[in-house]
């Protein structure tokens, strides 16, 4: 199948380095600290976050730092097909451990000890890129809450189709077969630098 | 101003944008460059400063680590956040829910990143007496306050681990029964000498905690006797505090009446549209809000539509116009 035309089009539209509309909002979920919606051309992902509170798991309490837990789901309606099980499947699972790594890692926790800080990401509509959509989401929400933090993290993805990197991919491409990476990048005010985070296959 | 999910018709729309435009031009004058977002630089122009709150040292330079506006007082830099958890000072008035009874303590719930606690000899008695607590009345701590009871309390002092101390020795704190809790934003509610406020003409009670939580309640007389005798002997008190149990029994028998409870949702309701708007607590411009909610016959559940929204914006528009034109 043809992803990049002879032109140097993608399937949308879209040429190989440029990325899809993106757009944002905050303040979306009253109850929660923290909330943001973000968008990635079809992708939907909203994040809540609660916190710095007191431990629920008292024996998981640090007393130098604070406890940093992600969750992440996709709702049923969000993919094509109407999902079984949003949560708690391997991919789940392996993705909140990611962005609770990537995000662990920049907010300030030696400033909230003995207290939890809890990232909610659920995913409303799936096309391509929700790994990257979730961290920008979880990043939003956690200036929302006034939580601070080191530096904010972005993130996208790229993929190598017809021999072309291309950048953002969404479902069509992402299921195509060939490798694509997720990265994760902090803005340090010197310039960038990044670590990739998620399999190369 | 979150979460604004009502519909405005065009004219309400336009009219909105008006009374804020207004409302920001009256503001005071706060350089719009001071505002930063986390990992942004902030100028520094001179030596020996004092990095606050919101600020860390990266590489040399001054960044922020939250959202927020830039403050210089003197020496001192700091980020202020927009949004966050309540920050504590010793002696802030702040409402709790008890959420656990655990001996010789109980936790409550402030907002805070912390539950706060209140000891059992940071507590009067029931009987007023002034002596060691024993083991009996550790066994009867459920019977003083008992889980997901709304409590009024002062912070009286926050330990080395970031835990929150509270005290509630004085007659004016303690449980809070027969009225209705608001949760605010903590940085609308701004530290006053008064936080409890009597609202003689509606015949309520409103605590304004400095926590966020705002507690509008009946007006509760037995609390005002017990400060009158305090300066009597003890085996007085007895006898009052017997006589007043025995009254409170009989306001438990008896419901609020209909016009303190619509007196109270009225003020939760202008309370609800000022924390909407961004406005600060305070009991002036809430008696204000409510004021002018009489003034037009507004049912109460109409205090929480579109059109008091533009309302309450306008008014405080004009306002704040006013007083500074008198300035």
């Amino acid at each position: 199948m043809e992803f990049v035309s002879p032109e140097g089009l993608r399937l949308d539209g879209r040429r190989p380095t440029e990325m899809r509309q993106l757009r944002a909002e905050i303040g979306n979920v009253a109850k929660a600290d923290g909330s943001a919606v973000f968008e990635m051309g079809n992708t939907k992902v909203i994040a809540a976050v609660y916190g710095p509170r007191e431990v629920q798991n008292k024996s998981q309490q640090m007393s130098d730092q604070a406890l940093v837990r992600c969750e992440y789901s996709m709702a049923n309606f969000s993919t094509g097909d109407r999902m079984r099980k949003p949560k708690g499947d391997r991919r789940s699972t392996e993705i909140s451990l990611v962005i609770r790594q990537t995000m662990e890692a920049c907010i300030l926790t030696h400033l909230m000890p003995r207290s939890q800080i809890d990232i909610f990401v659920q995913v409303l509509q799936a096309d391509g890129g929700t790994r990257s959509a979730c961290i920008n989401a979880a990043t939003l929400a956690l200036q929302d809450a006034g939580i601070p933090m080191r530096d904010i993290v972005t993130s996208c993805s790229a993929g190598y189709l017809n021999s072309t990197p291309l950048l953002d991919l969404n479902y069509v491409e992402d299921s195509a077969g060939g490798p694509d990476v997720t990265v994760g990048l902090r803005l340090l005010s010197c310039g960038t630098y990044g670590y990739t985070l998620g399999p190369m296959d | 101003m979150r979460n604004l999910q009502l519909s405005f018709n065009q004219t309400q729309k336009v009219r909105l944008e008006k009374a804020l435009e207004r409302l920001e031009s009256l503001s005071s004058k706060s350089n719009p460059n001071s505002c930063v977002t986390v990992g942004d630089t902030i100028p520094v122009y001179e030596d020996g400063i004092l990095k606050g709150h919101g600020t860390s040292d990266q590489k040399g330079e001054l960044a922020a680590t939250v959202c927020g506006v830039v403050e210089r007082i003197n020496k001192l830099i700091y980020v202020r956040a927009l949004r966050a958890r309540y920050k504590p000072e010793t002696g802030d008035i702040v409402i709790g829910r008890v959420i656990e009874v655990v001996p010789k303590r109980w936790k409550l719930e402030i907002n805070f990143t912390q539950d706060a606690i209140l000891m059992l000899s940071s507590m009067n008695l029931p009987d007023g007496i002034q002596r060691r607590r024993t083991a009996v009345d550790e066994l009867n701590m459920r019977s003083i306050f008992t889980e997901n009871d709304l409590v009024c309390a002062e912070v009286r002092s926050s330990q080395g681990d970031g835990s929150l101390q509270l005290q509630a020795r004085n007659q004016k704190y303690g449980k809070l029964e027969r009225g209705q809790l608001l949760t605010v934003d903590p940085y609308l509610v701004k530290r006053r000498k008064q936080h409890f406020h009597h609202l003689e003409e509606y015949g309520i009670d409103l605590i304004i905690g400095c926590n966020g939580y705002i507690w509008i309640g009946e007006h509760v007389e037995a609390r005002d006797k017990m400060v009158v005798d305090q300066g009597s002997n003890s085996e007085q008190l007895i006898a009052e505090c017997d006589k007043n149990s025995m009254d409170l029994d009989e306001q438990d028998g008896t419901c609020t009446p209909r016009e303190a409870r619509q007196n109270i949702c009225r003020i939760a309701n202008a309370i609800r549209v000022l924390s909407r708007l961004g406005f600060n607590i305070t009991v002036e411009v809430i008696l204000e809000t409510v004021n002018l909610s009489n003034s037009l016959n507004l049912d109460i559940h109409d205090m929480l539509g579109s059109e008091f929204y533009v309302l309450v914006a306008e008014s405080e528009a004009e306002r704040r116009s006013l007083s500074k034109r008198k300035r």
